[in-house]
Order: C-alpha cells, then sequence, then structure tokens
C-alpha cells in the first residue's frame, strides 16, 4: 500500500487554477522531491496535504485513509509532519521550550528532559538551548524546525525548501540528516530548488508547472529532459 | 503523592517571573503583611483595599487570554456584568439562608463560563482572530451595556429582581457563611477582605501552576505561532477556547466579589471606560506575566483613586497618557520591565559575591 495518494486533486483561487488534477503516489521509505519553477503551485501542495487548504475536488490519502476532510492537527495525529518554507519556529521561546512543546505529549517528566537533550545534541543546538529562538541565525532556526517536525517521529515528513538560506556545507549536512532519518524508516516529500540536494537524497522527483504533473522521474532523467529545462528558462508555451 | 509535588514544581517556570529563596521568601513577607495588615487599619480602609483586590481577577483573566494567549479580549467586562448580575438576580430571588449566598457564587460565575463557550466557539471556531476578536468582544460588552441600561420599567424583571435600568441593580444579599447560632455576614470590610485575599492568592498560585504545565506551553506557542502550533498537533480551537472560558470565569468572579463588596451593580460596569481600565492596568503592569500584572494593577488603581479624588476626570486623562508611555518606553510592561532588571541585577550581584 502507498503511503500519500493524491487523487486529481484541484484547488482554485479566484480565477487561477493553481492545483489541476494533480495524481501523485508516494511509496513507503522514498525520499521524494517536488521541483518546478515559482508559482508551480508545490507550497499549495503541500498545504492541501496538510490540511490548511482544502481541495475544490479529489481526494488525499494517507496509509490507505482519506484524510480529505480531517482537520490538520488530526493529520498530525496520523503521522504527518512538515518544516515550512520561512522558519515556524516559536520566536519568543528559548530553544529547549520550542523542543519541549514538540515533544510534551510524547514524553513526560525525566523523559521529557532526555529526549529534549538527545535532540538538542542532534541538531547540534545544545549552546543554545536557553536563547531565544528569534535570536538564532536563519539556518539554526531552519534546524530547529526540522527538530520540532522530526520530533514527532512522523511516518511522513514534508519539507519545504529545508536548504533555504543555507550554505554548501550545511545544505549537505541537512542532506546528511535526511538520509540518516530515511535509514530510520521516514518517508519524506521535499519542496527544494537547490538541485545538488536533490541529486543528493532524492530518488524520484516530480516537476510541478501550472499547477499540474509536468514530468517524473529519477533525478538524471528528469534533468537529462529537454521540456523540463525550457519550463525552467520561461519557454514552455513557446 | 509525587504529582502532588510536580504541582509544586510547576510554580516556577519559564512562563512567570520569579524564582528561588529570594521570590518565594518576599511573597512568603508580602502574604504576612497582608495577612497582618487589617488589625493595624479601619474598616473603611480595608474595605477599599478589598476593591481593589476584586479588580485584580478581571486584570489576570486579560494577562492570561492577551498576555499568554495573544488573543486581545476587550469584552471581559462582559462576563464581569453578566456574573455581577447573576448573583443579584439569584440572591434576590432565594436569599441568603443554609449558605445559598456562596452557592449563587459558584452559579454566577458558571454562567459567565458557560456564556464564554458559547461566544468563545463562534470566534475561535469561526477563526475570528486578532483586531477581529477585540472588536466582537467589545460589541458584545457594549451591546449589554445598551440592553441593561433599557430595563428601567417595572416590566424588566426576573422574579423578585427589578433590574432598574440605568440605576442598575442593588440590595442584594452580601455573602454569608452558615454558621451555627448566627451567620456570619461578611461585610465589605475584614470579613470580606480574608476571603478575597485567599481567592487571589489560591487564584494566583494555580494560574502559574496551568501556565507553567504543559497546557501553559501550548498556549504560548499559539501566542508565538499558531500555525506551528497545530502542524504540532495540537488543535489550536479548543486551547484557545478553553482559555477563554478559563479567563472568563475569572473576569466573572471578579464580578461577583463587586457586587458583594458594593451590594450593586449596573450597566456601566459593562461600559467602554470599564472595558478599557484592565486593558490599562494588564499593559502598564506587563500582560504576559502573572506577578507583575498583580502589582501593576493595584499600583494603577491606587494611583488612579488617589487622582480621582483630586482631580475628578482628569483621572482618565492620566491613564490614557499612561497607556501611550507604557507602549513607547516599555511595551512589555513597566513593572515586568523593573523586575527583570532587578532579576538581571540579583544574579550579577550573586555572581560577584560568588
Amino acid at each position: 500500500m502507498s503511503l500519500l495518494e493524491l487523487r486529481k486533486l484541484n484547488k482554485h483561487f479566484g480565477g487561477l487554477h493553481v492545483t489541476n488534477g494533480v495524481n501523485l503516489t508516494l511509496e513507503p521509505g522514498e525520499i521524494h522531491c517536488l521541483i518546478g519553477p515559482n508559482g508551480a503551485g508545490k507550497s499549495t501542495l503541500f498545504r492541501l496535504i496538510l490540511g490548511e487548504h482544502h481541495p475544490g475536488s479529489g481526494d488525499i490519502l494517507f496509509a490507505g485513509e482519506n484524510i480529505t476532510a480531517l482537520k490538520s492537527f488530526a493529520r498530525i495525529h496520523r503521522g504527518l509532519s512538515v518544516k515550512f518554507q520561512v522558519p515556524g519556529v516559536f520566536k519568543g521561546l528559548s530553544v529547549r521550550q520550542n523542543l519541549e512543546i514538540a515533544l510534551q505529549s510524547r514524553h513526560r517528566g525525566a523523559e521529557l528532559d532526555a529526549e529534549i537533550g538527545r535532540l538538542l545534541a542532534f541538531l547540534g543546538l545544545e549552546a543554545e538551548q536557553a536563547q531565544t529562538a528569534g535570536n538564532l541565525s536563519h539556518g539554526q532556526k531552519q534546524w530547529l524546525e526540522i527538530g520540532m517536525a522530526i520530533s514527532l517521529k512522523p511516518r511522513l515528513l514534508l519539507l519545504d525548501e529545508p536548504t533555504a538560506g543555507m550554505s554548501p556545507e550545511e545544505t549537505h549536512m541537512t542532506g546528511e540528516m535526511v538520509q540518516r532519518l530515511n535509514a530510520d524508516g521516514m518517508t519524506v516529500l521535499a519542496i527544494e530548488h537547490d538541485m545538488a540536494f536533490v541529486r543528493q537524497v532524492a530518488r524520484r522527483v516530480t516537476v510541478l508547472h501550472l499547477g499540474q504533473v509536468f514530468a517524473q522521474g529519477s533525478i538524471d532523467e528528469i534533468v537529462a529532459d529537454e521540456r523540463v529545462a525550457a519550463i525552467y528558462l520561461g519557454q514552455a508555451h513557446a | 503523592m509525587n504529582s502532588f509535588l510536580s504541582l509544586f514544581r510547576r510554580l516556577e517556570g519559564p512562563q512567570t517571573v520569579g524564582r528561588g529563596p529570594a521570590f518565594w521568601g518576599a511573597f512568603a513577607i508580602v502574604l504576612l503583611a497582608a495577612l497582618a495588615y487589617p488589625l493595624f487599619s479601619d474598616g473603611y480602609t480595608v474595605g477599599n483595599t478589598v476593591y481593589f483586590f476584586v479588580w485584580v481577577f478581571i486584570a489576570l483573566s486579560l494577562c492570561l487570554i492577551w498576555g499568554y494567549g495573544g488573543s486581545l479580549s476587550f469584552g471581559q467586562t462582559a462576563f464581569f456584568g453578566i456574573a455581577g448580575y447573576g448573583y443579584g438576580i439569584l440572591t434576590i430571588n432565594f436569599g441568603s439562608a443554609y449558605g445559598f449566598t456562596l452557592l449563587a457564587l459558584v452559579l454566577a460565575v458558571m454562567i459567565a463560563a458557560l456564556f464564554a463557550v458559547l461566544l468563545g466557539y463562534f470566534m475561535f471556531f469561526g477563526r475570528i482572530a486578532g483586531v477581529f476578536l477585540g472588536i466582537v468582544t467589545l460589541a458584545v460588552t457594549l451591546m449589554l451595556e445598551r440592553f441593561m441600561a433599557q430595563t428601567a420599567g417595572p416590566e424588566w424583571h426576573v422574579g423578585a429582581a427589578r433590574l432598574n435600568g440605568f440605576n442598575g441593580m442593588s440590595a442584594m444579599p452580601p455573602l454569608t457563611i452558615p454558621w451555627p447560632g448566627e451567620p456570619i455576614v461578611l461585610f465589605a470590610d475584614v470579613g470580606l477582605y480574608y476571603l478575597v485575599l485567599g481567592l487571589l492568592v489560591l487564584v494566583y498560585l494555580g494560574l502559574r501552576i496551568l501556565m507553567n504545565s504543559s497546557f501553559g506551553n501550548v498556549i504560548v506557542a499559539i501566542r508565538e505561532n499558531p500555525e506551528r502550533a497545530e502542524m504540532l498537533g495540537y488543535d489550536v480551537r479548543k486551547y484557545q477556547l478553553i482559555t477563554f472560558v478559563i479567563g472568563a470565569a475569572l473576569a466573572g468572579l471578579s464580578g461577583v466579589l463587586y457586587t458583594v463588596w458594593g451590594q450593586y451593580i449596573t450597566p456601566s460596569s459593562m461600559g467602554m471606560t470599564a472595558a478599557a481600565l484592565p486593558l490599562i492596568w494588564v499593559a502598564v503592569g506587563g500582560r504576559s506575566d502573572l506577578t507583575s500584572t498583580v502589582i501593576g494593577t493595584l499600583i494603577v488603581l491606587a494611583a488612579f483613586q488617589a487622582l480621582t479624588i483630586y482631580g475628578s476626570q482628569y483621572a482618565l486623562v492620566f491613564m490614557g497618557v499612561l497607556l501611550v508611555l507604557t507602549v513607547l518606553i516599555a511595551p512589555n510592561g513597566l513593572v515586568l520591565g523593573v523586575m527583570n532588571w532587578l532579576g538581571r541585577f540579583a544574579s550579577r550581584f550573586l555572581q560577584r559575591a560568588g
């Protein structure tokens, strides 16, 4: 059984058809990257999967269950988790408290402290744990939010541009982390522009364009596809 | 036993200023002074202090909903008024025998909370947030004020209780504790003082525990970033509603105690001025901290009363100026600013000494 299945998803914003009959299937254990030019509808697709937007038509199946009508928090309980494009940390709270809020519904007391400690070490944020999250560097905020997202031990992790604003080294480290998480059984769907990252982690790549699935395949197939190169250069209508 | 101990640990935490022996020592001294104070004062002054204490509950309710929860409610006075009128209607009809006034206190607070469940459900589950929440809650309290103000005619009554329009309802019995022999009547001096002080300490410590618990964590998380909180699996609307209802109950408690204190309640207690003043107390004190809210409210109330005696309506102008100054100088609150400064000073001092 596939882990996530999108069936003919449609979403309109006024006259704009942002998601146009999207079919997408994710197998358990894969790392799947979603690419496409700006305005292709990648983030909207994420919001549909997460329940922040509701599709005009179509179905979303998660582990065989139709979750199209579920509220966001209920989808999280089913095993979804997300890191947003703009780092969504609790800016006014300490790094430690950010992680505590993410972990507290699964762990209590001394166990909670131990889990927070483990996650701080994993993220390399031990020295910053008492700092206010708003004072972290951009990269550190990204890491903190990834930490919060994975602390839920999701079955499917959605990453919206996980390496935006990161140096090449940080990008590579993030890629390694994603691979480690995947080795532990986490399925990953990532929106990413950084092709080095995509090449590092992705087994399958889906190209979105004007709200539609434009192409799908391995990274080599996608890179070799002249039509894909053309839409990135803005020649799709030519 | 273990869970009892963990409750005590939650008295301190990231959501509340003040920790360690220095803070709790000061707390004990203030509490002892408050307990001993009626022995050295007269009935009138003690009654006046009760009046100040009564308002602290509504301030704490706003601190909870606005300061911690991030939802600016402009209409805490609606719950204040509902509970106040509720207590009046109940006790005028059923009297004060068999300790009914105490039951009426609880019932009136519950009525206010129930109203908050209804209003809050439509607001939070209708995803009304930000400034619109303020507008809706303000509209509700002003509507209640207008409604009660036009109930002057004799046809407006609930049982024996006349609503009395703008003049308000009066002559409800004070809180009465049943006692073998003669019941103890808590008039607005020493008797009521100890009851209100007890409630205040209870509510203050209870809120400290609540805000430093996992529930409090979620509340501040929603203030910081509701989307992120939802995406960690929390039903944001549910948490907001619960916070709103707890806040409404506290505002209601304020209203009942006010009604009991003066044995009257008028529509103007739900009016524009009444709705705006708690915002100023809480903003000046420091809305994101319970202790700052309590201290700030008491200081501003005392200053306001002193000004009213000498300057009448100018006191309100002063309140406005105070709010503007706070927003400009210390947006997080003047008292909170001073307390944080004291905390830093103390820790630096201890470092140097150690």
